[in-house]
């Protein structure tokens, strides 16, 4: 009976306390976690000895458990903010940067929609609010219907910093619970444009989801359209909103949670980023992961 | 051991017994009242720091803003009502309804199967019903009113509905077999028919209970989470009607908390919401109580 009390209170203090020596917590991003988690399966199958746990939540929430120690990475589909480092360094930790791979957000609508592309601006003004009718873009007599992320997700906060020029969200916006959820709702809604990482607008067989349409998209009135389902577009930065995906770790990264991030950027972990519909980290990003020590 | 001492060996279980209930019983208040002061205690700074009219007056609610952080919960407030109210005249008349036939047509095995169905019903996870909102109750909104999409207050009202049915059934119920048989006799006797001794005789009898079951059940989708964030969009925009995407002064609270950081302005603005929430669900479930406990005494003898 003791025993069992005592076990209880030492798990409970394992929960409260964040967590072990054994387990590589990772937390954040919803757009990067199918990936992480396939990356981590695979990476457990070849290290038997090796456990790791991937959880959601968005790139906001993954960025809070780093600042509170809770997690050894941090998932984000968007940069640290200022603010955040200053928040951790008070706590006492410092967070590092690496890119594990390179995403094309798409912007994506019904499949009936008859709109060929979209420039910049013109995505800017529907998600702000100032364009509310799809025939203002030459479109069906439809009143435009907004999907969209909630404020603790990484895509919404990089959509609103390079797309809607930093300004508000339409209050219509709905907010989804994730990229998966987004891409269901835009399915059934002729009127529905909603934005998504690449990898979340292909099925099974690696074809685009029926019903689903991703619109190329023009960086201004004077540029071609370009679609982000071709790596070379997103990478050479053609595409205009394309990003990086992070992790962040307290410190220099090492021991095993060294181990595993050196597995993803491997050929063979890339690889698999590539399965997943995102794209191998190229570039600046390369120079940036050596910081990191990779 | 002797007789005395059994005897006393009792007493002193028996008053033991009496405390631990005693403590339990004080403990709920304790945690009541300790609920209340944390949201109080949290919710003031922000009040302190943004003003009431900040939550009360402005436009809309958009904490993470980059242009102007506004903490307005107006369209949180109408979006809750909005689902609530819409739930109960939809739940309402079927529930009474229901009741009213369980309570006086049904023969006994109808009766027996019914009812625990009923109870079936108040256990689906909240999580369940929001997939039925998504999956069946939105695509037929699209049909019938010829919008886009089904994530609307309607979808949520419909199914907080569904989940305040077994709660409205169940008290009805009780109150409508609680009224006493002489009423429905003497009716009879005067040559009313089956149908005029039921609205004109035994539902006013019960009327205070089918009403405190209402605001039980009201208290219920005030409180509900789960299903309206999935089901209704969440859009904190003022609505303009059922046909809107709406969010909940609950849906909001469980999408924000997790990023907020501990003890800033957004974090403390939320458990005002939070505290608002309470003090709602507080006054209706106090009100079905004094309703009801008016209503135990009337029939009393």
């Amino acid at each position: 009976m003791k025993k069992i009390v005592m076990m209880t209170l030492a798990l409970l203090f394992c929960g409260v306390h964040g967590f072990g020596q054994g387990v590589i917590q990772i937390k954040g991003s919803d757009t990067m976690i199918n990936l992480v988690q396939r990356l981590a399966e695979v990476y457990m199958e070849a290290h038997p000895d090796a456990s790791i746990a991937v959880t959601g939540g968005g790139s906001g929430v993954g960025i809070a458990a780093l600042i509170a120690n809770r997690v050894h990475i941090a998932d984000a589909s968007r940069e640290i903010k200022p603010k955040e480092i200053a928040m951790a360094k008070e706590n006492g930790v410092v967070p590092y940067e690496i890119a594990i791979a390179i995403d094309g957000l798409c912007v994506i609508v019904n499949e009936a929609n008859p709109i060929k592309s979209l420039t910049m601006s013109q995505i800017g003004q529907i998600f702000r609010g100032e364009i509310t009718h799809w025939k203002e873009l030459g479109g069906k007599d439809l009143p435009i219907s907004l999907y969209g992320r909630q404020p603790n997700s990484g895509t919404y906060v990089f959509f609103m910093e390079h797309v809607l020029g930093n300004k508000d969200y339409s209050p219509r916006m709905k907010r989804m619970n994730g990229n998966a959820q987004i891409v269901e709702g835009i399915i059934s809604d002729k009127a529905g444009i909603g934005y998504v990482g690449v990898g979340y607008v292909y099925d099974d067989k690696g074809n685009i989801r029926q019903g689903l349409k991703v619109l190329p998209v023009a960086k201004d009135e004077k540029s071609e359209p370009v679609t982000p389902l071709v790596a070379e577009n997103v990478k050479s930065g053609k595409y205009p909103i394309a990003r990086a995906l992070y992790q962040y770790t307290n410190g220099k990264p090492k021991g095993a949670v060294k181990a595993f991030i050196a597995f993803e950027l491997s050929p063979e972990g890339q690889k698999i980023v590539e399965e997943m519909g995102f794209y191998s980290v190229a570039g600046k990003y390369l120079e940036n992961n050596k910081k990191a020590g990779f | 051991m002797g007789l005395k001492s059994r005897v006393r060996w009792r007493q002193v279980k028996e008053k033991c017994i009496a405390q631990f209930f005693q403590w339990n019983g004080i403990l709920a208040i304790v945690v009541l009242f300790g609920i209340f002061s944390l949201l109080l205690l949290e919710g003031i700074p922000a009040v302190k720091a943004l003003g009431l009219k900040e939550f009360l007056f402005s436009d809309h609610w958009d904490p993470t803003s980059p242009e102007r952080e506004s903490y307005g919960i107006l369209a949180l407030l109408v979006s809750t009502f909005m689902v609530s109210f819409g739930a109960l005249v939809i739940t309402i008349p079927i529930g009474i309804a229901t009741a009213a036939y369980l309570a006086e047509v049904a023969p006994p095995r109808i009766r027996e199967l019914v009812k625990p169905m009923i109870e079936i019903l108040a256990g689906i996870p909240s999580v369940v019903v929001g997939f039925l909102g998504i999956l069946v109750v939105g695509p037929v909104i699209t049909r019938l009113f010829h919008v886009s999409h089904g994530l609307t207050a309607l979808n949520g009202a419909v199914l907080l509905a569904v989940m305040a049915l077994p709660t409205i059934i169940s008290i009805s119920e009780d109150a409508i077999v609680s009224v006493p048989h002489e009423f429905k006799q003497a009716s009879l006797a005067l040559g009313a028919t089956r149908w005029q001794t039921l609205t004109q005789v035994t539902l006013p009898a019960a009327a205070s209970g089918i009403f405190a079951s209402v605001m039980l059940g009201m208290g219920r989708a005030i409180g509900e989470t789960m299903t309206v964030l999935m089901a209704c969009g969440n859009a904190p925009s003022m609505p303009r009607g059922y046909l809107d995407s709406i969010q909940t002064m609950t849906a909001t609270i469980a999408i924000e908390l997790g990023e907020t950081v501990q003890g800033d302005i957004h974090y403390r603005s939320l458990f005002v919401i939070g505290f608002l929430l309470f003090v709602m669900t507080f006054v209706v479930n106090l009100i079905s109580d004094l309703v009801l406990e008016k209503y135990r005494r009337m029939w009393q003898r």
